[in-house]
């Protein structure tokens, strides 16, 4: 009767399994270093691009939507707190996360989905190489650390977007929007806005590998696990948002 | 107890391999010994490449044992394999060269990452020069896998099988899908392989003269080149022929006890020889 929750349950399953085995690998030995810096360069540094413009103008829009609602109460001058609040608690990390998930959920998975269904996985594991260790945990290792240095450069550049609109659109000064910034941070703030990223890239990560890894029917397959790893990922992107922020909102409830 | 003359590399005592409740290995027992040459031949699906992985402990047996040098990997961890491996060369079917290597580092690789082979880092160049110009291809190095022809990747793939110079050597359809010609070119190199290091070969085919090449030609290493064995007898005693059908191993004999078979779908295979 409960047939419909076995595939479900195993896959879960087997993502919890393959998650253990990729941080248990952190601490063993042999490490490959250079395809942790390889994954570095074409996950963080390959994103640069993509999350420096989305976060720009995602800072920008922020700041000019903010400004009309902020109007009606005569608190303009407030735009800045506004942008930073939002920035680095919400958009930034989610923002960045969604546009690393799309890119690099995907590579992983084709990349991994195709060495698959060429029986190179099986070659690696033949030769001699644990694939998870030679393949996930460098990804795992190499997200982990990019994707909250891709936040904060997308906050700050967000930040500057909303800058431009205030000075050139609100006719802010420069001093009063940054001191507004400045003073609507709190350490919650940058907890959260840097715990949030961190727990993104594993799921960006992994989600990537599972489902390379379980790829299976030749490139029809690669091309159904690359799609299964975006939507995954950014669902869980938000689901796992959502639970961070809950907890962040519950714990600040108590401190006060 | 006296040792015996040829010891056992590969055994299989009853064994079954399911994938998603189907059996892909049902019930197949065999033995083979140093120095044998085994042809597995079977149609697509019977089977033969899920029986390769088993032996290589990349596909679990659901029950029955493997034995590899004496030693049941059947319940062993992926750790423990690395060793066992290590002792393993293995063709598989579309070569699975690493896309994102050069063919050196494709060959280099089983030399640099298998623990137990410990190769030290001088050597490693000379070694998988050497291998390269076993399957001639010496001029490669360089390259990548994409920019070879599927002929040249299947011979590259055989320098990285043989590089470690493994006591056992498993190829996964080496002709499939390749020219006549290219075909030949491969089998010679097999039969090279096996009569320069003496490895003990298994060789799943559905190609029926593959597995003939493999029982009645041998490499001369005075010509370069191979010709028929005249021992006296017509076969080489050494090689034994298996056939698959949907995971059951249904026949497992000589080359004449094969061509004298009178099952439909063992004949199949026989007919098809040239």
């Amino acid at each position: 009767m409960l047939d419909f929750l076995k595939e479900p349950v195993q896959a879960a399953q087997e993502f919890f399994l393959l998650t253990g085995r990729a941080v248990r690998n952190i601490f063993r030995s042999p490490h490959y270093w250079d395809d942790v810096a390889i994954q570095m360069d074409s996950i963080g540094v390959g994103s640069l691009p993509v999350v420096v413009l989305t976060g720009f103008f995602g800072g920008s829009i922020m700041a000019l939507q903010m400004s009309r609602a902020l109007a009606a109460y005569g608190s303009v001058g407030k735009t800045g707190m506004i942008v930073s609040l939002t920035l680095v608690r919400e958009f930034g990390p989610v923002l960045t996360g969604i546009m690393v998930a799309g890119r690099n959920s995907s590579g992983i998975a084709s990349e991994l989905g195709s060495m698959k269904v060429t029986e190179q996985i099986d070659a690696m594991r033949a030769l001699g190489t644990d694939p998870v260790q030679k393949l996930v945990t460098p990804r795992l290792m190499a997200t982990s650390v990019m994707l909250p240095l891709l936040t904060i450069i997308s906050d700050f550049v967000g930040m500057f977007g909303g800058y431009l609109i205030a000075v050139f659109l609100l006719n802010l000064t420069g001093r009063q929007y940054w001191a507004s910034v400045w003073r609507a941070l709190e350490w919650n703030d940058i907890v959260q806005g840097l715990l949030k990223p961190l727990v993104f890239a594993i799921i960006i990560s992994l989600i990537g590998c599972y489902y390379g890894l379980r790829t299976s029917g030749g490139t029809q397959g690669v091309g159904r696990s690359t799609t299964q790893a975006v939507v995954a990922a950014t669902v869980l992107i938000f689901v796992m948002d959502f639970l961070i922020t809950k907890v962040f909102v519950w714990w600040a409830g108590i401190q006060s | 107890m006296p040792e015996p003359a040829h010891p056992s590399v590969l055994r299989f005592e009853r064994v079954t391999v399911s994938f998603d409740a189907e059996a892909a290995l049902s019930d197949v027992s065999f033995e083979a010994f140093e120095g044998e040459s085994r042809v597995i031949l079977g149609a697509a699906g019977s089977g033969k490449t899920v029986l390769l992985k088993t032996a290589m402990g990349l596909a679990q047996p659901e029950s029955g044992k493997v034995f590899v040098f004496d030693r049941d990997i059947s319940k062993m961890r992926e750790r423990e394999l690395f060793q066992v491996r290590s002792k393993i060369g293995m063709l598989f079917q579309e070569s699975a060269l690493f896309d994102s290597l050069t063919i050196e580092e494709n060959v280099a690789y089983p030399l640099l990452n298998q623990a137990s082979i410990q190769c030290p880092a001088a050597d490693v160049h000379p070694r998988v020069q050497q291998a390269l110009e076993f399957v001639e291809l010496g001029g490669t190095l360089d390259k990548f896998p994409s920019e070879l022809s599927g002929g040249m990747r299947r011979r590259a793939a055989i320098a990285r099988a043989v590089v470690t110079e493994p006591p056992l050597l498993l190829y996964d359809s080496p002709t499939a899908g390749l020219d006549p010609i290219t075909a030949h070119t491969i089998m010679a190199l097999l039969i090279k392989e096996r009569d320069v290091s003496q490895t003990t070969t298994l060789v799943v085919t559905h190609r029926y003269q593959d597995g003939n090449l493999i029982a009645n030609f041998r490499y001369n290493s005075e010509q370069g080149s191979l010709e028929p064995v005249r021992n006296g007898t017509r076969r080489n005693p050494r090689t034994t022929f298996m056939v698959l059908k949907e995971g059951r191993l249904i026949f497992e004999g000589s080359q004449d006890q094969l061509e004298a078979s009178q099952d439909t779908y063992i004949s199949k295979f026989v007919k098809q020889r040239v």
